[in-house]
């Protein structure tokens, strides 16, 4: 990825739906077409980012997963 | 041949229900939900609407779009549950046969049976009641807004207190703090029925100025007096009165014979098998149990009755039951909420009110539609421990 | 263990015979309270309500609420994990 990340967000032993509000909260400062970088290890983030980004119209550029580390790199729609 | 499930109800548990069993049995069942008005509404958006933060036309949707290309809809109301011949009687005159059915059929509202309640008295717990309150506080200018319950059980125990703190919130945006009184009738000892969550709403009441009465359950409205009766004995003002209005069971429950004198299913608590009946089960507000009736616990039994269907299907005998769970979210004004998260083994620890939650309800509402009755959350992750820890925020 | 409402219409060594029993134990929300003014609410006169709850709080919540109310605490009797509360509707 070349882009810079303009926010990451460690969310490593939050549960559900901590990792998705604590993203919403943090986008909030961002300017539209920024990205942020969330890292989480509840499983159910998954399925909540995915959801997350088609209600909300913001764009999971990508999703990872490392030793049980979720990475998940949104950018701010607007 | 397909075993035949008939899902009474298109709410969020009924519309869950079938989708889960579609996704897993696919051409092994048939599915018909039956739904009186084809609609599907999310109700915990109504809080929203009176207090003119949302619009009505974000909570519907069409039912036929939630449900899984293979599910049928009839939208047709049920008139007759026969057990015996497995059978369901619909208004038009068609009946529906079964081998499993699921009772959805959730609460509804009766103010009637409080003398005085619809004159006297505003409601939020159905969207054109919702919509008329919004009006109503738009058009106010200072008084006393009292909010109570005019009958048990009723849907969402938090509804009111977050009601209560968002009309306060309200009033001081608008500037009529002031020269208003906002007063919590409470129908128990205390602010909520939850104790830990009530000890911590309470000082943020009394810091807001917000009174509390107890031991309030409404029996009468006198709409020409401006006065609200308890059947303990009480009286009170009001200038603004906002009640949750008495609930019962369907029509169809009652007329069926199945229903306790409210029309609620008497329902086991782990397996929710309709008592007596084991090809019969119920889910969500239509049940006797004396758990919430709130959307998260039609969302968490729903998944149990998939999995147990699903079982009798194969014949196998079925292993999943429900544990009682149940997550809400109570907001408490000014940005903030607390989540109450339990179930039959686990009391709820609620954290200090906080934005986290609240960012978290709000996130809930906007998700509701892609998500719950699709089936598309973790409804099976595993119930983390809520965390004892006294600095935890969450 | 079990004590008797001063004005209890059923007289001691008679049992009260249950119209309906709510079963509150491990039920956190709306809680055995809350369900009890429900079903006495929905319940006639002379109904005579058995509920069960695990709730320490409900020792004390529901025999204040049934006084203010004005019915009548029938008995409060303590098993293992739980107590039973038997009350009648008494208007």
């Amino acid at each position: 990825m070349t882009e810079t990340i303009a926010k990451t967000l460690d969310l490593k032993g939050l549960a559900c739906p901590m990792p998705i509000a604590k993203t919403a909260q943090g986008i909030r400062d961002l300017q539209p077409g920024e990205l942020i970088e969330s890292l989480a290890t509840d499983p159910g983030s998954v399925p909540d980012f995915k959801a997350w980004c088609i209600s909300t119209g913001n764009e999971l550029v990508e999703q990872t997963e490392d030793a049980g580390v979720f990475r998940f790199v949104i950018r701010k729609k607007g | 041949m397909p075993a035949r499930v008939v899902v009474l109800g298109g709410g969020v548990g009924g519309t869950l229900a079938a989708n889960l069993l579609d996704k897993d049995l696919r051409r092994d069942v048939h599915i018909t939900v039956v739904d009186p008005s084809g609609m599907h509404d999310y109700q915990p958006g109504y809080l929203y609407v009176a207090l003119g933060e949302a619009k009505g036309h974000w909570l519907t949707r069409e039912e036929r779009t939630l449900l899984r290309g293979d599910v049928d809809l009839a939208i047709e109301r049920a008139i007759r549950i026969h057990p015996d011949a497995g059978m369901v009687q619909l208004e038009r005159g068609g009946e529906l046969a079964y081998d499993y059915l699921v009772i959805a059929t959730g609460a509804r509202l009766v103010p009637e049976a409080i003398p005085g309640l619809s004159e006297g008295s505003f409601e939020f717990y159905s969207l054109p009641g919702a919509e008329r309150l919004s009006q109503e506080l738009a058009r106010f200018t200072g008084g006393r807004i009292k909010v109570g319950v005019a009958g048990i059980p009723y849907k969402c125990p938090p509804a009111p207190v977050e009601f209560t703190f968002m009309v306060e919130e309200y009033l001081r945006k608008r500037g009529l703090r002031d020269r208003s009184e906002v007063e919590l009738l409470s129908p128990l000892n205390r602010a909520f029925t939850i104790e830990s969550a009530s000890k911590l709403i309470a000082p943020i009441m009394e810091e807001r100025g917000i009174g509390l009465t107890t031991f309030f359950n409404v029996e009468a409205v006198d709409p020409g007096a401006g006065v609200v009766e308890s059947l303990e004995g009480e009286k009170q003002e009001y200038d603004l009165l906002v009640l949750v209005p008495p609930h019962k069971g369907q029509q169809v429950v009652i007329d069926s014979g199945l229903g306790d004198p409210g029309g609620w299913l008497p329902t086991d608590k782990h397996t929710l098998n309709v008592e007596g009946q084991e090809r019969i089960f119920a889910l969500g507000d239509a049940t006797n149990l004396p758990i919430s009736k709130s959307g998260s616990t039609a969302h968490f039994e729903a998944p149990v009755i998939a999995s147990r269907i699903a079982s009798l299907i194969h014949g196998s005998a079925p292993k999943e039951n429900y544990g009682g769970r149940v997550m809400c979210f109570l907001e408490t004004g000014n940005g903030q909420a607390t989540s109450l998260r339990f179930d039959y083994e686990h009391p709820p620890v609620p954290p200090q009110p906080n934005r986290a939650w609240h960012m978290a309800k709000w996130l809930f509402n906007r998700m509701y539609w892609e998500t719950v009755p699709r089936g598309r959350i973790p409804e099976n992750a595993p119930f983390s421990k809520p965390k004892e820890s006294a600095g935890s925020a969450h | 263990m079990s004590t008797r409402g001063a004005d209890a219409v059923v007289r001691p060594g008679e049992t009260a015979e249950v119209t309906r029993s709510i079963d509150a134990r491990g039920m956190a929300c709306p809680g055995p309270l809350m369900t009890l003014i429900g079903a006495i609410r929905e319940g006639q006169v002379g109904d005579v309500l058995e509920v069960l709850s695990s709730d320490e709080g409900s020792k004390s919540d529901i025999p204040a609420w049934v006084h203010k109310a004005q019915h009548q605490l029938i008995e409060v009797v303590e098993e293992d994990g739980y107590a039973r509360f038997v009350i009648r509707k008494a208007r």
